[in-house]
């Protein structure tokens, strides 16, 4: 049972989700408001670590919040149930079309969902720094983050492990 | 993503001209789903019919289910491990800074006009003060979109 609601709650991420990088972010936060798989604490974790591997990291979410929920089957699932409209949907139109494009209609749409993604992850990061950002010590770390990833670009990993080691120093 | 599917399937495979690729990348970003197992599909499907989009797809997820099922079983181990919830404690802001930091690149990108503006500040005011799904949110996003342009154009 735990499968199909999985594989049901997946597809809907899959099919709502447009876009590349964190966009599934929000509709996990979401799933994890309404089924106890996992905490916005641990969606945070996830985010580390899906940025820190290799692939999408949209399948990358899925597979480890399906792990979190039920187990090995249950990451398998998820990510099958994530991918499952792309699947359908792409062969359609492949199917349909000669000359591929994405017709006017479909980017005015897209023009008015590209600013909502926007504030869906705003969202998102709202809560997980309400989570970790409790103090000035925290705050501090918070900023100087901040301003290496600005101006010093470094790929994500480099911070999450430098990040990681602070934490573990100052023990916060 | 999108330099080493170039390589592999531009240079290497000759499977799609450079082109035909940057095609299928607007139209994986366009439609539902995570854009590379858009790409992924597509390209399968031109190269073997439906057996042959379910096969790429398969492909591109295989190695996160390994990857990401093994850091997952290691991690669950320690997870409750005194040092590993310090360090998690810290990696949990390095993420805060990287999402401000992605949130300003996708500013900078997409909230360029007063319609995107706008939409922007109804979409935070929804989430923020009436509690909404993301899925209504990209509902309701998109019918904006729609419709604000097709009223501009009129």
């Amino acid at each position: 049972m735990i499968y199909l609601i999985l594989f049901f709650e997946f597809f809907k991420v899959g099919l709502f989700a447009i876009g590349g990088g964190l966009v599934t972010v929000p509709f996990l936060f979401d799933l994890s408001e309404k089924y106890s798989w996992f905490t916005t604490k641990e969606l945070a974790d996830m985010i580390a670590i899906s940025e820190s591997t290799p692939g999408p990291i949209g399948v990358n979410m899925a597979t480890y919040a399906g792990y979190h929920a039920a187990g090995i089957w249950g990451g398998i699932i998820a990510t099958l149930g994530l991918v499952t409209p792309s699947v359908i949907i792409i062969i359609m139109i492949a199917r349909l079309m000669d000359k591929y494009s994405c017709n006017r209609r479909v980017q005015d749409v897209l023009s008015g969902i590209r600013p909502a993604v926007v504030a869906l992850i705003f969202c998102v990061g709202l809560e997980i720094a309400k989570l970790s950002i409790v103090d000035i010590k925290t705050a501090l770390m918070l900023g100087v983050l901040v301003l290496m990833i600005h101006f010093w670009k470094k790929s994500p990993i480099f911070y999450l492990i430098l990040s990681g080691f602070a934490g573990l120093i100052f023990q916060l | 993503m999108l330099p080493l599917l170039q390589d592999e399937l531009v240079k290497k495979r000759r499977w799609l001209e450079e082109e035909e690729l940057l095609d299928l990348y607007s139209i994986g970003q366009c439609t539902p789903g995570i854009i590379s197992i858009n790409v992924a599909t597509f390209v399968g499907y031109r190269q073997a019919g439906i057996k042959g989009g379910i096969a790429t797809t398969l492909g591109m997820i295989l190695p996160s289910l390994i990857i990401i099922t093994l850091v997952a079983m290691v991690l669950y181990k320690y997870m409750y491990n005194r040092y590993v919830t310090y360090a998690f404690d810290g990696i949990r802001i390095g993420v805060v800074a990287l999402i401000l930091d992605i949130l300003y690149g996708l500013w900078k990108k997409n909230v360029n006009s007063y319609m995107a503006a706008g939409i922007f500040a109804a979409s935070l005011l929804l989430l923020l003060f009436f509690n909404v799904s993301a899925v209504f949110i990209v509902i309701f996003a998109g019918a904006a979109g729609m419709l604000l342009k097709w009223r501009t154009r009129v």
